[in-house]
């Protein structure tokens, strides 16, 4: 009787993330496809939750659903007819592009099938299992993100990084918004608080339990998001030379860590054992620093005031605002 | 936790039902507003769910994932409806 | 005993939830189907609260899924506001 629920469960998850998926993609109306998406992502965070991944389902959580969301919503705000008629493909495009879908698609589902024939000597968890003492970490996934796979989370990092500076590359700032009533007030007397513990919260407990750096930075930047939404325009920034240093932070910590243990003989990135669960955390508090800065800053839309090349005076329309 | 009955995890499969009923407004409904309460929905349906699974999977870390999603559900309700000053 | 009385208020829960779908569905216009949606919802949840902290037992987590509970009220009431308040500045009453 049980089997026989979590079969109905998994392949409702499944039936429902293929279908909405198709939905929001496919659907000529951007709104409906905008919302569409944000409840993909928040039935993706109850799949992950399902498959027991509650890391993946708090970042989830906190990255698609909400700050994805978010920024859908305020990138719907610039098209006034939002249709998605214009840019559907038709003729020969389409037929190529329906080509290459079906190669990617067989090309997975080869994948896939291979994988489930053939698992292969030893599975990573268990190799993960079997070091984690050394880690310096009991959460499986921060050690694997923070010490064992380290190289590829300080290039995450330096994505973000180099995500934010396109972004800012492509102009100032969007305007902000204007003040709140009370209620939307009242609402961020209370929630930015929270928001910040919780992240906080997250950030401490991901060396035991489900948490992290990703997951706290995002919190920390929906905090900034909902300042912002509710009128402030500094929307709890530091100033522009202070931004800098915490954006860099992420990456330059984690870099100097990298660094600094060579010079005592080991490799690059490389800890220490008796060092390890330390390092993770100041890598990891710089990292969700530089993460909510990053996420709030790309919310924005453009450059703050602060950022603008030229320190000459000369006014433009939108420095007016500021 | 204990592994519970399999009345929590037939409850949890209802709800994910009721939860796929709701976004029959998402696809139909006239205005954003009338979508945006779909997600609204999944907001508080998805913390339902999560809470459900937390017991019958024995994960008390689902209930973390279910603040976290509780936290976030009122900026997507706050994005879509603050308005920006005008532009200059 | 204690069993069933948990049961009723899981099923309880669940069934309010069940009630607001309806309403969203069923109901004319955006406030009606708001104010189904946010009172019966957040009463399912209370209801399935009170259940899982009768069969869980523990303190702290009882504390805690009440935590969430009053929450996710505070954040529903401060969200139907605000959608509330956008219906009506747009003219879709």
């Amino acid at each position: 009787m049980e089997t026989v629920l979590w079969n109905l469960l998994d392949l409702a998850l499944a039936g429902l993330l293929l279908g909405l998926g198709w939905a929001a993609v496919a659907s000529p109306d951007l709104k409906r496809g905008v919302i569409l998406f944000i409840a993909f992502g928040l039935l993706l965070a109850i799949t992950w939750a399902r498959l027991r991944a509650p890391d993946l389902a708090l970042a989830e959580a906190a990255i698609g659903a909400g700050i994805s969301g978010a920024l859908l919503l305020l990138a719907l705000r610039d098209d006034p007819s939002s249709e998605a008629g214009d840019g559907i493909a038709t003729g020969p495009v389409a037929w190529m592009t329906a080509l290459l879908t079906l190669m990617l698609a067989g090309l997975f589902g080869w994948a896939l099938l291979t994988a489930l024939a053939n698992p292969g000597p030893e599975r990573l968890a268990g190799q993960v299992a079997a070091h984690l003492a050394d880690s310096g970490v009991t959460n499986p996934v921060t050690a694997v993100l923070l010490n064992f796979r380290a190289y590829d989370t300080l290039l995450e990092l330096a994505v973000l990084l180099a995500a934010l500076l396109g972004i800012f590359a492509l102009g100032p700032a969007r305007p902000g918004f204007k003040e709140g009533g009370p209620v939307l007030d009242g609402l961020i007397r209370w929630l930015v608080p929270l928001l910040v513990v919780t992240g906080g919260y997250l950030l401490w407990v991901g060396a035991h339990a489900p948490g992290g750096a990703f997951q706290a930075g995002a919190l920390l930047a929906a905090a900034a998001i909902l300042l912002r939404l509710g009128g402030r325009e500094g929307g709890g920034f530091p100033g522009p030379v202070l931004q800098r240093w915490v954006l860099a932070g992420g990456v330059g910590v984690f870099l100097l860590v990298g660094l600094a243990v060579t010079v005592v003989g080991l490799d690059f990135l490389e800890y220490p054992r008796a060092w390890s669960g330390v390092i993770i955390l100041l890598i990891e508090s710089f990292a969700t620093l530089a993460i909510a800065a990053t996420l709030a800053l790309a919310y924005i839309g453009g450059r703050p005031s602060g950022w603008d090349a030229s320190s000459t005076g000369r006014t433009t329309e939108r420095q007016e605002q500021s | 936790m204990t592994e519970s009955d399999p009345l929590v995890l037939l409850l949890s499969f209802v709800l994910l039902m009721t939860l796929v009923l709701g976004l029959v407004r998402a696809l139909r409904g006239p205005t954003l507003e009338d979508r945006m309460l779909s997600v609204q929905l999944l907001g508080t349906g998805g913390v339902a769910v999560l809470l459900l699974l937390a017991d019958v999977m024995a994960a008390r870390a689902l209930i973390d994932v279910a603040l976290a999603l509780a936290l976030l559900a009122a900026v997507a309700a706050a994005a879509l409806t603050r308005r920006e000053v005008d532009r200059g | 005993m204690a069993e069933w009385v948990t049961f009723a208020f899981l099923i309880a829960g669940v069934g309010f939830f069940a009630a607001g779908s309806i309403g969203l569905l069923r109901l004319p216009d955006l406030h009606s189907r708001l104010h189904a949606l946010t009172k019966a919802d957040n009463l399912g949840l209370g209801l399935l609260v009170v259940g899982l902290a009768l069969l869980d037992g523990g303190l702290v987590t009882g504390i805690k899924l009440f935590l969430i509970w009053l929450l996710v009220m505070a954040a529903s009431a401060a969200s139907s506001y605000l959608i509330a308040q956008q219906a009506m500045r747009r003219g879709s009453r």
